[in-house]
């Protein structure tokens, strides 16, 4: 008794001897694991700071006031309106007498040719639109502000670095010169940036949208949807409901699951031998690209409905079974009101991974360099992330900002969808 | 230590020559609890516990001492607190984020909720035994030789070999499974893997045992081979085991204390407490009357 | 007119039918439900099966062989001379008829022949589309007045419309198959091909990797090289990199949420956490190269290491990061599985909860971990954008993560993006690529969804 007594001491002692040791590692782990988690918000935290504070500048286009003179002989030399002839007038000469007028000692060709690299080729578009509008304009004398070049945008944003060299540097020191010229005169504005989000494409970042690209992806998630959708929740009632529990149904579930690891770029190749080659459809069109996203995110919607179906408590389907429904009839009136929510929550979670995605997309041509706005799912587009891609690809700073502001629109999308879902479930959350 | 020569059904009357300090605190003692609480030589003492889970009390106002080897079980209906009571006395509760404790409960003198006394040497001298069988996934040996591992009790390989099998023999399992150490201790059957979880709990020596409903998951026989083991363990350890079988704390036990709605009723000798409870409570439970 | 007007229409078509179903059958016991085998609605549901199912079907089978037979006659119309032309020549030609007939510019000069070609391509079309806008309405019109006709107190309208309905249930459940069939077809097919102009043992064994065929054969460098290890090593490069950034950050953020962190901080932390796995890869890829890359390159710099600007470091980090809350959500899923029992065997022992987590917990999660990091490395396998964005394009044979490497995904954009001629190596060597990456990560998410499976069945 008095020996056992002594033996439990001593572990008492022993056990509290090699305590502080203990608590020490203990400290360390725990440090490690908030370290971790650390780690992690500090990547997103500096990830969006560097998306934010490349990009928020974007939102803004510097201006330059030009005070243009309509010259009927540039642009109507026999006094027609006829807009087929408005239409072709030289109104890149209407700019350059402008920006001559302003600086009249500017006089050899190499000079002229960097003073009216100040404003932006879309110039022209601008005042070729204002004269269509209203073809009285023309004889007459008008102040319009018009976009400046990327350049000078970037330099009045403050992204041109001055300490280097003028051989160095995008903007010359005769331009510093007229630029500084301009501010004095209060003919230089930054003002928001609208063009970034009415127009398409284009090789100038002044005049580069996100337009395009926005309904692009709006069509592809259309098609995207409207697949992967009905498919996706009837493939998902198949399997949880009717399917017999066999070595068929097995293996369509292990194809399931093995599919939604797939990577997406084999689904691009996919779209490529199949859509493309094989069915004939055109290459970059919103529909391929729809299809392709299609069958990438329906094992993700699968998975999701199944889930939801198999939240329902069987005594729902068993009270309407007792009252005499039929099997599809408990389905649609029962079970499959009470697990849309979940369903919708995996969906809108797909379409969110839809809209991220870029491989895929590549492999069937949606990489092309396509100004217009799609009109519908048959015209060739783009789609915001590829936008973003090929931006990001463009050696112009002015387009590194307009990079990170289609990914911020983009992030921005993403967020409202997820936030979406995340309401959702929590709107309909049962617990049974 | 208290000794006592009169109880009665409405309180405990301290009537030794302890010191007024203590008398004055404990002066309520045991209220609404009929029998005697205090034993001549306790492991541990159990002074005015409270359990809280957030805003709902689980126990009110719990008084007892565990004696040194001796088996005291504890009984009542389902949902009494007699789980939750046997938890703190290893401080298990402290790993359910609401719980509370107030009161006190001492070791050996020593207050193990007051900073007396650190959680991790606590829990190696209160050792416990769950409702289900819960050995690592580990081998045999490794699930015997965790304790030890974790605590630095063992010099060396030999020692630790030593420990293992002293601990295994002590468990009645030795024989059993000498021959297959190495492998999993998930393979064994349910009553080799409590007796397992004992064995496991024997090799950091510990002084108090604590078992909660441990032969509930088991068949008769293996039941009757965990008893059997706990009665031979009583000469080395004390041992508290919550059990909603009668019949086990009437085998097992040498006291038993009976739990109804989170207050401790009455405590006493078994042979009393099964042959003439004194409350009506405890009578009620005793025959069969709810439970 | 618009396929897409003949499906309106048809949809249209539909309604009608379902309503005259629906009043044909109740007209018939006089609006005595009663009589009726089924509920009036499945009357018309099945009316209007019979209206669209026939039409949609013939309509989707016509759009897949138009093209085809419609290119049929008008190659018979073709001059012999032309018909007999080589088959990569005759193609050529084929393709500037379709071209000519969309208003597309041509490769070649438009002669009389062509153009006739093209007229008749266009005509014919035209006709095709009118017959199919007739037949597809008339079978539209037809199978409703049929089923129509049909309708009796006694036919069963529901038992027939829940099995056309459980049919397309069945069917969709089947797509899964279908698309990894399609999968493995379409790369396969290539692949073979590829494998007709490379041996395939130096494709699999070969160390140089320069798929430029030259058009001209006199060009140098004419001929590929088809070497695909250092495409391999290279992805397995970056691939270790991202597993060594996203393995410990992700397991031990795991951990520390589902073991240590109150309540209240994992409300807050673990939705930013999963902020990670919802942006974009091209996003992950535009940091990398513009922010990542960059810090790298400079970091070097100043303490004497040449860091290309491309290096495998840059892009493995960032997509380490990427892979971080895959990796965490996953162990968070594996580690919560654990059951309570354990940890309090091990509490109840005295163990501190570090100990109890890295002796009894990991253990007993380790295959479930296991299982996550597998699925993680076929993540980080197939990933794309990042690489495409980050890392280099020149097939370097290096260990060094300061190099630049190129990975199998960069090398499969890099062929297809842009032109592609489907009889060149270069651009078939892509799906042979794809080929081996599909085996690679389908084998890894086999051998983890296994493991993942084996392990819940065990706790469950």
């Amino acid at each position: 008794m008095n020996n056992q007594d002594q033996n439990h001491l001593s572990t008492m002692h022993r056990v509290s001897a090699g305590l502080d040791k203990r608590y020490r590692r203990e400290k360390h782990f725990r440090w490690m694991g908030l370290g971790a988690i650390v780690t992690g918000l500090v990547f997103v935290s500096f990830l969006f700071i560097t998306i934010f504070s490349n990009g928020y500048t974007a939102f803004q286009q510097t201006f330059i006031k030009l005070d243009v003179t309509y010259d009927a002989e540039r642009i109507a030399p026999l006094g027609e309106t006829d807009p087929q002839v408005l239409a072709q007038g030289n109104y890149g000469a209407v700019v350059k007498a402008a920006m001559r007028e302003m600086f009249p000692d500017v006089s050899n060709r190499r000079d002229k040719k960097r003073l009216y690299g100040l404003v932006s080729s879309g110039a022209d578009h601008r005042l070729r639109e204002r004269v269509m509008n209203d073809p009285t304009l023309i004889g007459t004398q008008e102040t319009v502000w018009v976009e400046a070049d990327d350049d000078v945008d970037m330099l009045i944003k403050g992204h041109i670095d001055l300490r280097l060299p003028e051989s160095d540097r995008r903007v010359k020191d005769d331009q510093l010169r007229w630029i500084h010229a301009l501010q004095e005169e209060g003919r230089i504005e930054k003002r928001f940036n609208t063009t970034f989000f009415t127009a398409g494409d284009s090789r100038e970042p002044e005049l580069a949208g996100i337009r395009g690209a926005a309904v692009g992806s709006f069509f592809t998630l259309l098609i995207c949807l409207a697949i992967a959708f009905p498919v996706g929740v009837a493939a998902a009632v198949y399997l949880e409901e009717f399917a017999p529990k066999n070595k068929w149904t097995d293996i369509i579930e292990v194809n399931i699951n093995n599919l939604a690891a797939v990577p997406s770029i084999v689904f691009g190749l996919l779209g490529l031998a199949v859509f493309i080659n094989l069915f004939g459809l055109p290459r970059s069109v919103p529909l391929v690209g729809g299809l392709v996203l299609a069958l990438m995110t329906l094992p993700t919607i699968i998975i999701a409905s199944r889930a939801a179906l198999k939240s329902v408590p069987p005594s729902i389907r068993e009270a309407a079974l007792g009252v005499g429904a039929s099997p599809m009839q408990t389905i649609t009136h029962h079970v499959l009101p009470l697990a849309l929510p979940g369903m919708l929550t995996g969906t809108i979670i797909g379409m969110a991974q839809a809209l991220g995605e870029t491989a895929p997309l590549l492999m069937i041509g949606m990489v092309a360099f396509i100004v217009d706005i799609p009109g519908s799912i048959m015209d060739p587009s783009a789609v915001l992330p590829v936008q973003i891609y090929l931006w990001a690809d463009s050696p112009e700073r002015a387009f590194v900002e307009r990079t990170s502001a289609a990914i911020m629109v983009l992030l921005m999308f993403l967020i409202s969808m997820n936030l979406l879902a995340v309401w959702l479930r929590k709107k309909f959350e049962r617990r049974w | 230590m208290n000794e006592t020569t009169a109880v009665n059904t409405e309180g405990f009357v301290p009537t030794t020559a302890d010191d007024a300090e203590a008398k004055v605190t404990e002066n309520k003692l045991g209220e609404g609890t009929v029998g005697e609480i205090h034993v001549d030589d306790p492991r541990m003492t159990c002074r005015n516990v409270n359990v809280f889970y957030g805003e709902k009390q689980a126990i009110f106002d719990v008084s007892l001492d565990i004696g040194k080897n001796q088996v005291i079980s504890m009984i009542g209906p389902s949902g009494c607190g007699k789980s939750t009571f046997l938890r703190c006395l290893n401080r298990m509760n402290d790993t359910i984020d609401s719980c509370r404790v107030t009161g006190q409960i001492k070791m050996d003198g020593l207050d193990i909720y007051d900073g007396g006394l650190d959680v991790v040497p606590l829990r190696a001298s209160v050792g416990m035994v769950f409702q289900k069988p819960n050995p690592f996934p580990k081998s045999i040996y490794d699930n015997i030789a965790y304790g030890p591992r974790i605590h630095g009790l063992s010099d060396n390989k030999s020692h630790l070999d030593e420990i293992v099998e002293t601990s295994l023999i002590k468990a009645g399992l030795w024989n059993e499974v000498k021959d297959r150490l190495d492998q999993p201790g998930t393979g064994l059957s349910g009553g080799q893997q409590q007796r397992l979880c004992i064995a496991r709990a024997i090799a950091v020596s510990p002084e108090v045992i604590l078992m909660d409903e441990p032969c509930s998951a088991l068949d008769p026989i293996a039941t009757a081979k965990i008893e059997e083991l706990i009665d031979e363990l009583r000469e080395n350890y004390t041992i508290a085991i919550v059990t909603h079988s009668m019949q086990q704390a009437a085998r097992v036990s040498q006291r038993t204390a009976y739990f109804h709605l989170g207050k401790l009723i009455e405590v006493g000798e078994t042979d009393q407490i099964f042959t003439a409870p004194r409350h009506k409570l405890t009578e009620d439970y005793i025959t069969g009357r709810f439970g | 007119m618009h396929t897409s007007t003949l499906i309106i229409l048809l949809l249209g078509l539909m309604s009608l039918a379902y309503w005259f179903g629906r009043k044909r059958s109740l007209s018939l016991v006089n609006g005595r439900v009663r009589d009726l085998h089924s509920l009036p609605s499945y009357y018309g549901l099945h009316t209007a099966l019979w209206c669209g199912i026939p039409a949609l079907l013939l309509l989707v089978l016509w759009i897949v062989f138009e093209e085809s037979v419609v290119m049929g006659l008008v190659v018979d119309g073709l001059p012999q001379e032309i018909q007999n032309l080589p088959e990569s020549r005759f193609e050529l030609v084929l393709n500037d008829v379709r071209n000519l007939a969309s208003g597309n510019i041509v490769s070649s000069g438009v002669d009389a022949t062509m153009q006739q070609a093209a007229d008749r391509y266009t005509q014919l079309m035209r006709i095709s589309h009118a017959a199919l806008f007739v037949v597809a309405l008339s079978i539209a019109i037809a199978g409703a007045v049929w089923a129509r006709s049909r309708i009796s107190p006694e036919q069963r309208a529901r038992n027939r419309v829940e099995k056309a309905i459980n049919f397309f249930l069945l069917s969709s459940s089947t797509l899964a198959i279908f698309t990894t069939i399609g999968i493995v077809l379409s790369v396969l097919f290539e692949s073979i091909r590829f494998f007709q102009q490379i041996p395939f043992t130096e494709f699999l064994f070969g160390l140089e990797w320069s798929p430029q065929t030259a058009i001209r054969a006199d060009q140098v460098g004419s001929s590929g090289v088809f070497g695909s290890i250092p495409l391999f090593a290279g992805t397995m490069l970056i691939t270790l990199i991202a597993m060594l950034v996203a393995v410990p950050v992700g397991l031990m953020s795991a951990i520390y949420m589902a073991e240590y962190a109150s309540k209240h901080f994992r409300t807050l932390a673990k939705p930013v956490l999963e902020v990670l796995a919802g942006i974009p890869t091209v996003v992950y890829g535009f940091f990398a190269a513009l922010t990542v890359a960059p810090f790298f390159r400079d970091a070097g710099e100043a303490i004497g290491l040449s860091v290309s600007s491309e290096s495998a470091l840059a892009a493995g980090v960032v997509m380490g990061i990427m892979i971080i809350p895959f990796v965490s959500s996953l162990s968070d899923d594996v580690i919560n599985a654990v059951p309570q029992a354990m940890r309090d065997g091990s509490y109840g022992l005295g163990a501190t909860r570090s100990e109890t987590i890295r002796q009894v917990i990991i253990p007993a999660a380790l295959p479930g971990i296991v299982g996550g990091v597998l699925l993680a490395v076929s993540r980080a396998i197939g990933e794309t954008m990042i690489v495409v964005m980050a890392a280099g394009l020149s097939a370097n044979l290096t260990a060094n993560p300061l190099e630049a490497v190129t990975t199998v995904t960069v090398q499969i954009v890099t062929l297809l993006v842009g032109d592609q001629e489907f009889d060149s190596a270069k651009t078939l060597a892509a799906f042979a690529l794809a080929l081996v990456l599909f085996v690679i990560t389908l084998a890894l998410n086999m051998v983890a969804l296994h493991i993942v499976r084996k392990y819940r069945e065990q706790y469950e």
